[in-house]
């Protein structure tokens, strides 16, 4: 009898256990399907690249009977001045956008926080360019880049004016001007709905304490939106890094390597030279680079809540 | 520092007007509190004078000049809100020296005004601290350290105390009257409370329905209220109403209503006998009411008691007279069993009526 009792308290207990130990399983289940597929998609392939970059590898080879080089690819890679200039390219492209994009985002959200009438028409207009396909942006602007027929050069034209070689002499500078028009509404509607949800009352009062027009923007409304504005541009820096469609579609490059941008250049690494360990380890290059700028961008929003909760902290002991 | 008159001051909103030209003259050194119920123009009224509004119709004369086409730094006005408004990304000397660092006023003399200021509201210890690690009290201080630092003429509060729990509130109330005797300025204090427009202002300026309904000393508004809305708005427990006729009895003036007829005496016995209409509200403070066994009927009210109230040293009796309710405040040590029907004697210098029709008091 007492036999019994004991045997089944201690069932109870394992069985108990069990339920336990499923329940602490339970997430890791839930986590499971997306876990298999990032494993497929993401990881192996990136596994899969950083092992090639290793290898001098040819397209017509598997990657067991290429030849191991170990670094050489990347070391290489920076006697190449062609790869510098690439680089040299995709860091001007991506700090020229990110400014301007920046400022005309910022400066077009400032002038339209206001109700007036058919505001939220021209808030729309404003945002649709971000919603056209980059290949779509990118034929447009050729054309309209186009020496002889497009339109920049008949107005210039038209107006007297000297027409303007866009995409030879100022290619890149043609590519940036049209990935500043497409990409500076995603600062605007952002610096926007930062903008609006800025505390009205400290305006006033900055108002009444006698601030201009544009000492309010300059004390007061940019330094509020300033967390806004910094995850916005590393936002921005991020996907600039990694443009291609549209530089593809109007110069595929050139003239010359004058808009070959980093992307680009892995791309006919890959498919022209047919080098698959550099272009691997090209890639790994420009990886390392966005995740040294994700990483600084979750730094940023980490060091921001730490610090809000140490300002609540230590309001909460005063009172 | 400078006068203050609004004149005729109209606000619109499209078709909606708010304000009905208000007609006020603010004089030196006084602090006016514009006191009413949400939604009657109060702060509208302040924010046109702060110029966070603009005036519809009208004028606002500060020192004999117009101002309402001026920019709000155009008006030597300092202003205390609601919320406190204070900068977030700036630290509490930072927010008190904002407008001194606009007008690039020396470093040394901005640096001893913060000083100055934050030892007046007794804020030297946290000059460091951002707003965001601050007590809601003390946020209130950064407020008013900031608009103190300003040394403005004119001082404008838009219900600077209502964010703050009851206790802290009664504290900053004292804290500002005693400022307010310090710093000689014009002082414009918007509040629903009247319990802080009765305690802090020279001048009371009862607003409903975007109109003035009487403005003065909150003695005068206490004793003579003008109409039924500021006798009931002002005071507490407010004021029992009570409706009734006007009956002439053997050449006496009563008032008689459901369960009690009232003997008029004095001035305001004239004055009901003088009045077109029969028809009025009776209106008695609950401090104005004592318990009196052996009254005359002619004097007293008979109430049935149903609740007491006791709030320490005054205890409130919610009685019923009739089907009205009637509330009397009395002291607690006499003990006043529920349920009973009692005689309370009617100060007759408490008296008051108004036309049951116009709500106007009838003096």
């Amino acid at each position: 009898m007492v036999d019994m009792a004991l045997s089944s308290a201690a069932e109870r207990a394992a069985k108990r256990r069990k339920a336990q130990r499923l329940n602490r399983l339970t997430p890791y289940m839930f986590m499971a399907p997306a876990a298999v597929i990032m494993a497929i998609a993401l990881l192996y392939p990136l596994a899969y690249m950083i092992w090639g970059s290793f290898r001098a590898w040819d397209p017509s080879q598997t990657i067991g009977e290429a030849e191991f080089v170990g670094l050489k690819n990347y070391v290489t890679l920076w006697d190449d001045p062609n790869f510098r200039e690439s680089l040299s390219v995709t860091l001007r492209f991506a700090f020229f956008v990110v400014t301007f994009e920046l400022v005309i985002g910022v400066g077009l959200a400032l002038l339209l926080d206001r109700n007036i009438r058919g505001m939220s028409m021209l808030r729309t207009l404003f945002i649709l360019p971000m919603m056209i396909a980059p290949v779509v942006v990118g034929l447009m602007w050729r054309y309209m880049y186009h020496p002889t027929v497009g339109t920049f050069n008949r107005t210039l034209e038209g107006l007297g004016l000297p027409t303007v070689d866009w995409l030879g002499q100022h290619a890149l500078m043609s590519v940036i001007i049209a990935d500043i028009w497409q990409w500076t509404p995603f600062i605007f509607i952002l610096s926007l709905a930062a903008l609006q949800s800025l505390p009205r009352s400290a305006l006033e009062a900055a108002k009444i304490d006698g601030a201009t027009t544009w000492q309010q923007i300059w004390y007061i409304k940019l330094p509020l939106m300033m967390p806004v504005l910094i995850v916005t541009g590393l936002l921005r820096l991020i996907d600039a890094f990694k443009v291609l469609e549209v530089i593809l579609v109007m110069t595929e490059g050139g003239p010359g390597l004058s808009t070959e941008i980093l992307a680009l250049r892995i791309s006919r690494t890959a498919t022209e030279f047919r080098e698959l360990g550099v272009a691997a380890a090209m890639s790994n290059y420009l990886l390392l680079l966005l995740l040294a700028l994700t990483l600084g961008m979750f730094a940023f929003t980490r060091w921001q809540e730490v610090r809000a909760a140490k300002v609540r902290i230590s309001a909460e002991e005063d009172t | 520092m400078p006068t203050i008159h609004l004149d005729n001051l109209i606000k619109r909103y499209g078709e909606v007007e708010v304000l009905h030209g208000i007609e006020l003259e603010i004089a030196d050194n006084e602090f006016t509190v514009l006191v009413g119920p949400s939604g009657c123009g109060k702060s509208t009224t302040l924010r046109m004078i702060a110029g966070l509004e603009s005036v519809s119709d009208g004028e606002i004369w500060v020192g004999g000049e117009p101002v309402s086409h001026l920019e709000p730094k155009e008006r030597d006005l300092a202003m205390v809100f609601q919320d406190y408004a204070l900068y977030p990304h700036m630290n509490v000397a930072q927010n008190i020296s904002f407008a001194l660092r606009l007008q690039r006023r020396p470093k040394p003399e901005i640096d001893k005004k913060v000083r100055e200021v934050a030892e007046v509201v007794g804020l030297t210890e946290f000059l460091h601290r951002k707003p965001g690690a601050l007590s809601g009290g003390q946020r209130q201080r950064v407020a008013m350290a900031r608009a103190l630092a300003k040394d403005s003429g004119i001082f404008l509060f838009d219900e600077p105390l209502s964010n703050l729990d009851a206790k802290l509130r009664g504290q900053m109330r004292a804290e500002l009257a005693l400022m307010s005797q310090r710093v000689q300025k014009n002082m414009i204090y918007v509040t629903h409370d009247q319990i802080e427009a009765m305690t802090l202002a020279d001048r009371i300026v009862v607003m409903h329905g975007g109109y003035i309904q009487q403005q003065g000393t909150p003695e005068a508004l206490f004793k003579r209220p003008v109409n039924k809305f500021v006798a009931g708005f002002l005071g507490s427990p407010p004021m029992n109403f009570l409706n009734g006729e006007i009956e002439d009895r053997d050449g006496r003036a009563f008032v008689v209503g459901n369960g009690f007829a009232l003997a008029l005496e004095g001035e305001i016995a004239a004055a009901a006998k003088a009045h077109s209409r029969r028809s009025i509200t009776l209106g008695v403070r609950p401090s104005d009411l004592r318990h009196d066994a052996d009254a005359s009927p002619d004097v007293a009210l008979s109430l049935d008691v149903m609740v007491s109230e006791y709030v320490g040293a005054q205890s409130v009796l919610l009685c019923k007279c009739g089907d009205e309710k009637v509330m009397v405040e009395l002291n607690s040590e006499n003990r006043i069993a529920l349920g009973q029907t009692l005689s309370f004697a009617v100060n007759p210098r408490g008296v008051h009526l108004f036309d049951r029709e116009t709500e106007a008091a009838i003096h």
